[in-house]
């Protein structure tokens, strides 16, 4: 324990003790082989999964959704965890991403081209739909555009304000975007509407992959690989973004922006990007999420949902990516599978009569409040943050809560 | 954006421009709707009538949501913890204000003096009991997580908010019900130069004026008040010099859940209808406006709740109700253009 108690510090024994609850909290060291199996044996586990499910089972459409929630989260991460941008409004992404997927693989333009339609590299019952069909790894490609310049475009205002400015502003722009797309049915334009307002887009054309099957809502495992392909790619992304110079610079600007911007960080472009990238996600898992859904539909783009994004992000652990993914697939199970699923059925088993899912909003909640007491700091923290939370408690603390002195 | 700082490169038109947008930008983004709407009067009904009854709507609105976001500014002075909850403890506000009118049993038959002590009655309830919600919650969801990091009460705040929501669900079901109309809070009190008053209207401003005064009258006089200023401006130094900072906390939480239960009890008088998910809403709007005035600046928030009420009344009339909240969000990211620390500037340790 190298800190020194300073006058902040009343009870010098309390950093130490803090720092080794800190250390016992984090994963245990482990050699960079142990380290890589581990990662192989995961991505192995993973890929391998849906071979032992059910093709059409609920599960497995819970897995499914999970790792597009992964994706996000991951996307998130870059822009809370890593760049220290508090964004309440990431919803507008997903919204962003899956308007994408609505405009260029559903029927949602039907008059184009004289309703004969306007079909790219597209195959199977789409192409001879009307409306405009896109190839989903096009409309993927078009969706991590549209996203990446919303994002950047959202960012701009929010360069000269700090903190918690920056959440109430983010969260103004999802609430814009959550509004168009839910009246977006008033703007008409070039001969069509801007969305389809609380109908909906639906249906959207499934994934269609050069050699491979047609994609069907019968059998869900290809769904499960393109999600895991999706998360493996962001992951890696997510990966050599954090150890790159961007990555650092992120990084810097987080722990203390006016010393990183007068050691050289360019402020305005390492911003830009982070919100670029972080979005640039969102869109990507939106795309999926359209097609995977089924439906575009503008109820879903609603605050709570940038919450709960946000909640596995902290939950997991800011800007630790393993955190990050763990803290997803735990939320969105415990939201898709463990409160409708499995806890429905407790009161029946105890002899109680009433229904559960009138519960099950108290009910995450109260998970989430269990969960931050017993580990405030993720259940996976960044290292980093570990680092500091050992070595230099005080200084972190003084900036970061009030209750720093506090004799516990 | 590198350009910017090369000043002898801009032509000058562009400079004055940008020097008269940085000096009267704010005054016109503000001004924009109500000029336009004035002006739009003018020329088709002759007379302001129209824009006065959207103001005075706007102000008796906008009063709700000034006490609901000093709540949320005098927690975030303090703790600078966006209290999520605070929303939901509003909508608790409401919901006991409702559910006494009927225990104690005011009906719209109910005489004037009757009224009067039966609602003063339900005010001091509805302010103990949405004041003593928002101390529990401070002491079961932030007190443990003081030591943690920043954004974790946070979440422990939306779990309450999901907590909260999820008890008035239950309390009272899931659709918007409807209350008894104690005051007949649309009937005209008075009318003047064509603006008609309510009693809603009456109500709201009879309520939240002299519980605004009070309350910055305690946080300026008292020795509570000297209390919450000094921790908030910093915990460490406040107690070194004596100042119990979990009871100055303690209190300041309470005393913004009591401002949140008595704007509880105007809304449900004022609208006549209660819903478990109204708390979300006027949480939403209340931050905003919060963040608008300078977040920490008690005036600052009471000045934000009427502008973002002026701004819903002549949404809500003139453009369509289910526009409003993307332009009272579109208004809030214009003004942090503008003035990036908010109307009034903000009063946080931050800020410095």
């Amino acid at each position: 324990m190298s800190a020194t108690p300073t006058a902040s510090a009343p009870q010098p024994a309390a950093p130490g003790r803090r720092g080794q609850r800190a250390r016992r909290r984090g994963l245990p060291d482990l050699s960079s082989n142990t380290r890589r199996g581990l990662v192989a044996a995961a991505i192995l586990f993973g890929a391998l999964l849906p071979l032992f499910l059910q093709s059409g089972g609920g599960f497995i459409d819970d897995a499914t959704l999970a790792l597009a929630y992964v994706v996000m989260a991951l996307g998130l991460n870059i822009i809370v965890g890593f760049a220290g941008l508090l964004d309440l409004g990431y919803v507008a992404f997903f919204a962003i991403g899956a308007y994408t997927m609505g405009y260029f693989g559903s029927l949602f333009h039907i008059d184009v081209n004289d309703g004969k339609g306007l079909h790219i590299l597209v195959s199977g019952p789409a192409a001879e739909l009307p409306g405009i069909h896109m190839n989903f790894l096009l409309v993927l490609v078009a969706a991590i555009i549209a996203t990446t310049i919303a994002g950047m475009v959202i960012g701009l205002p929010t360069l000269r304000l700090r903190g918690d400015y920056i959440a109430i502003v983010t969260l103004a722009f999802g609430e814009i975007v959550g509004r168009i797309a839910i009246n977006g049915d008033e703007i008409t334009g070039f001969g069509t509407k801007l969305t389809n307002g609380r109908q909906g887009i639906t249906p959207v054309d499934k994934i269609d992959l050069p050699f491979a099957d047609p994609f069907t809502s019968l059998n869900l495992r290809p769904w499960y690989w393109v999600a895991f392909a999706l998360v493996l790619i962001v992951l890696f992304v997510n990966f050599r973004l954090r150890d790159s110079r961007l990555g650092r610079a992120w990084i810097a600007l987080r722990e203390d922006e006016v010393a990183a911007v007068s050691m050289g960080v360019p402020l305005v472009r390492t911003k830009l990007l982070a919100y670029g990238t972080g979005a640039a996600f969102g869109g990507m898992a939106g795309a999926f999420l359209a097609s995977y859904l089924n439906t575009v539909n503008a109820d879903q783009f609603q605050f709570s949902f940038s919450i709960f994004i946000l909640a596995m992000v902290i939950l997991g652990g800011l800007g630790s990516i393993w955190g990050v993914v763990v803290g997803a697939v735990a939320l969105s199970f415990i939201n898709n599978r463990l409160i409708p699923d499995v806890l429905n059925n407790v009161p029946s088993k105890i002899g109680l009569d009433f229904d559960l899912t009138e519960l099950s909003f108290g009910i995450f909640g109260f998970l989430l409040v269990i969960m931050m007491v017993l580990r405030p700091e993720g259940l996976i923290p960044e290292r980093r943050r570990q680092i500091e939370l050992e070595e230099g408690i005080e200084d972190l603390a003084v900036d970061e809560t009030v209750y720093e002195s506090r004799v516990p | 954006m590198a350009a910017a700082n090369v000043p002898t490169a801009r032509p000058v038109p562009l400079r004055a421009l940008r020097s008269f947008l940085g000096t009267y930008g704010l005054i016109l983004v503000l001004l924009a709707m109500p000029v336009a709407f004035g002006i739009a009067d003018l020329r088709e009904e002759g007379d302001l009538s129209r824009l006065g009854n959207n103001l005075l709507d706007g102000l008796s609105n906008g009063s709700i949501w000034a006490l609901v976001a000093i709540g949320y500014t005098l927690v975030y002075g303090i703790v600078e913890l966006i209290n999520f909850a605070h929303g939901e403890v509003f909508m608790i506000g409401s919901f006991v204000s409702a559910g006494f009118f009927g225990t104690i049993g005011l009906t719209a038959a109910t005489g004037a003096a009757g009224l009067v002590v039966g609602l003063l009655l339900t005010l001091v309830l509805a302010m103990i009991a949405s004041g003593a919600l928002n101390v529990m919650i401070e002491r079961v969801a932030y007190r443990p997580l003081r030591n943690a990091p920043k954004l974790a009460p946070l979440i422990t705040a939306v779990g309450f908010s999901f907590i909260l929501q999820n008890v008035g669900l239950l309390w009272r079901g899931g659709s918007q019900q409807s209350i008894v109309d104690l005051i007949e809070s649309q009937q005209e009190l008075f009318s003047f130069a064509g603006i008609s008053v309510t009693n809603g209207d009456a109500l709201a401003v009879a309520v939240t004026v002299p519980l605004v005064l009070a309350m910055t009258a305690f946080i300026a006089k008292s020795r509570l008040g000297k209390a919450m200023r000094a921790t908030a401006q910093d915990p460490d130094a406040a107690r070194l010099m004596g100042i119990n900072v979990d009871t100055t906390i303690s209190a300041t939480f309470l005393i913004g859940g009591m401002l949140a239960g008595a704007a509880g009890l105007i809304y449900a008088l004022y609208q006549t209808t209660v819903w478990f998910f109204q708390g979300f809403t006027a949480g939403l709007i209340a931050f905003t406006a919060a963040v608008m005035g300078g977040i920490g600046n008690l005036r600052g928030a009471v000045l934000g709740g009427l502008i973002i009420g002026f701004i819903q009344q002549l949404s809500d009339n003139r453009i369509g109700t289910q526009w409003t909240p993307a332009i009272v969000f579109a208004y809030l990211v214009l003004i942090m253009v503008f003035k990036p620390s908010g109307l009034l500037g903000e009063q946080t340790r931050e800020a410095g």
